[in-house]
């Protein structure tokens, strides 16, 4: 089960802002998926592979070319926020 | 001009007329519509077809109007993902299948409504609202390309794309009544799209009839070195439409038809089995005893993924940002105002699937679970060569109704998720109707066996006439 702290903590993790009311909302609805989940523990898998992915191609190299980029005009051109060529955040901490 | 045209029928009309007469009779169409198909209409599209009446193609799309879901990165169009989060933003890349889609010749006519950055399977939690299903206009289109299914079927473009990580390219067709295919996983390249998870998803085509999907595939398809996932499978998808299905093996696996199924929709899909039979196809039970565990592996193996691929939206670079008095703070601000409630919940449950200590009771069970279902699929397309299902246990549920239960609402993905953890082939093609409400038929087949799974959709389409009923709301 999942704890109001839990979902607090989560979201840290997520770097999601949940206020008081949403943690407890949060707490329901997460809970009743997560019992759902429980299921799987139904089926043993001792001895069963994980599949990350189904295709079945392993180390994908390519020759290491330069190539063009994308412009850093084009690369700030999504963001009010920007200085200098650089983008512009609040400061850290 | 016949709103539902097919390619072969677009491109008569264009050699008769022109390509911009063909886009602006379709943009036309747009212009009236009521069902919230459409984010963005493309503004450049008329002079994108007129480029092509006054220069000439040679491409096998030349002037051929088509929509794209809007995770599909389109230059100079914005890309939302039917989120706040991505208010504004205009990507300065095309993804490898906009690419290959331009180079045919193919016109943009705009990008389409989603569930909010694909997950769902309403298009109701998108940003620019709901997208109503032109069949009835209170019920939900499916999701999450919900959009591009409901823009076909409302005759608002001859074809589009979307994209299919649990069964979003083939929920939305079975609930509009239209053609829906996932491709084998790693058949298209994924360069582009915006990355829900990863592992599951594939582009894939929505069509009026199968010819359509088969076009669109031999254009989107191919190996492209920008995916390491994708693979150059030579697949001709084209040559696979032959009207004949004698000595095709078909399994029925009881899973499908578990608890819940709506009796007008197994009906429907028995009657499409039948028509089979009676083409010259046998029919065996098979059974795949992991089914049922699919759902859940499903979901936690693409929550987890989420959570990991949507670390990326943090107001930094683009889209929305929120005030914040350091950067934790605007980051965290910025998430819970820039996303929807249904993907904040996701992303917690993946977070959790992840965070340590719980990693391998739900993250790596999942991952073990999927080797099962794949196992099932492998064994079971062994001893035939295609897999019938309904594509949804369900007819077009109503706008609201299911919203509320987060549950409730991943439960309707049963019988379409278990594909994806397989990354075999699938096709939803219309086979019949209940309580006047389109029902869909799920062809499954073995890795890159597209031509068999395309050769029996294109002979049921050809014997039988449900791909050509239109809704009556729009009519």
């Amino acid at each position: 089960m999942i704890t109001k702290e839990d979902v607090e903590h989560i979201g840290w993790l997520a770097r999601i802002d949940i206020n008081e009311q949403e943690t407890v909302e949060y707490m329901e609805k997460l809970n009743s998926v997560l019992e759902y989940f429980g299921q799987l523990d139904e089926l043993p898998t001792e001895d069963v592979a994980p599949t990350y992915h189904v295709a079945e191609i392993h180390n994908v190299f390519r020759e290491d070319v330069v190539e063009e980029c994308l412009s850093q005009e084009t690369v700030l051109a999504n963001t009010e926020h920007k200085q200098d060529g650089t983008f512009r955040v609040p400061k850290i901490g | 001009m016949a709103k539902w045209m097919s390619v072969a029928q677009v491109k008569d009309k264009i050699k008769e007329s022109s390509a911009e007469e063909v886009t602006a009779g379709y943009l036309e169409v747009i212009e009236k519509s009521k069902i919230n198909g459409y984010i963005t209409v493309s503004d450049k599209a008329l002079e994108q077809a007129k480029k092509i009446d006054v220069e000439g193609h040679e491409g096998p799309l030349a002037g051929v109007p088509i929509a794209i879901k809007d995770n599909i990165s389109v230059v100079g169009l914005p890309n939302s993902c039917g989120s706040k989060i991505l208010e504004g933003y205009v990507p300065p890349f095309n993804a490898h299948v906009i690419e290959k889609l331009l180079d045919a010749g193919a016109v943009i006519l705009g990008k389409t409504n989603l569930d909010e950055f694909a997950m769902g399977s309403s298009t109701e939690t998108s940003y620019y609202g709901p997208t109503a299903n032109p069949w009835d206009l209170e019920r939900v289109p499916g999701g999450s390309s919900g959009g591009s299914a409901a823009v076909v079927a409302a005759g608002e473009a001859p074809f589009a794309l979307g994209s299919d990580t649990g069964g979003s390219v083939r929920c939305p067709a079975a609930f509009c009544g239209v053609v829906g295919l996932k491709p084998t996983y790693g058949a298209v390249s994924r360069y582009g799209v915006v990355a829900y998870a990863n592992s599951l998803e594939q582009v894939g085509p929505l069509a009026n009839n199968v010819e359509d999907i088969a076009i669109l595939m031999d254009v989107i398809a191919g190996y492209d070195r920008r995916d390491s996932t994708s693979i150059d499978s030579k697949t001709e998808y084209q040559k696979a439409l032959v009207d004949d299905v004698k000595g095709l093996k078909i399994g029925v696996p009881k899973e499908f038809f578990g608890e819940g199924i709506h009796p007008g929709v197994e009906k429907a899909v028995w009657n499409a089995i039948h028509k089979f039979e009676s083409l010259g196809a046998t029919r065996q039970e098979v059974s795949m005893p992991n089914i049922n565990y699919a759902l859940a592996s499903y979901y936690i193996i693409a929550m987890s993924e989420a959570s990991s691929n949507l670390a990326r939206f943090d107001g930094t670079r683009y889209g929305f940002r929120a005030n914040g008095e350091n950067w934790h703070a605007m980051v965290s601000k910025t998430r819970a105002e820039g996303f929807g409630t249904e993907v904040k919940r996701r992303i917690l449950l993946g977070t959790y699937a992840l965070s340590a200590g719980y990693h391998d009771k739900y993250y790596l069970k999942a991952l073990k679970v999927r080797t099962l279902v794949k196992q099932d699929f492998d064994k079971a397309l062994s001893t035939v060569d295609l897999l019938m299902a309904p594509t949804m246990p369900n007819p077009a549920f109503r706008i609201g109704e299911k919203i509320e239960d987060p549950l409730t609402l991943y439960l309707s993905d049963v019988n379409t998720c278990p594909i994806n953890l397989a990354g075999v082939p699938s096709v939803s093609v219309p086979c019949g109707f209940t309580d006047g409400l389109p029902v869909g038929l799920q062809i499954m087949g073995k890795p890159f066996d597209e031509p068999t799974v395309l050769r029996a959709a294109y002979t049921f389409e050809k014997n039988t006439d449900y791909h050509t009923k239109r809704p009556p709301e729009v009519a």
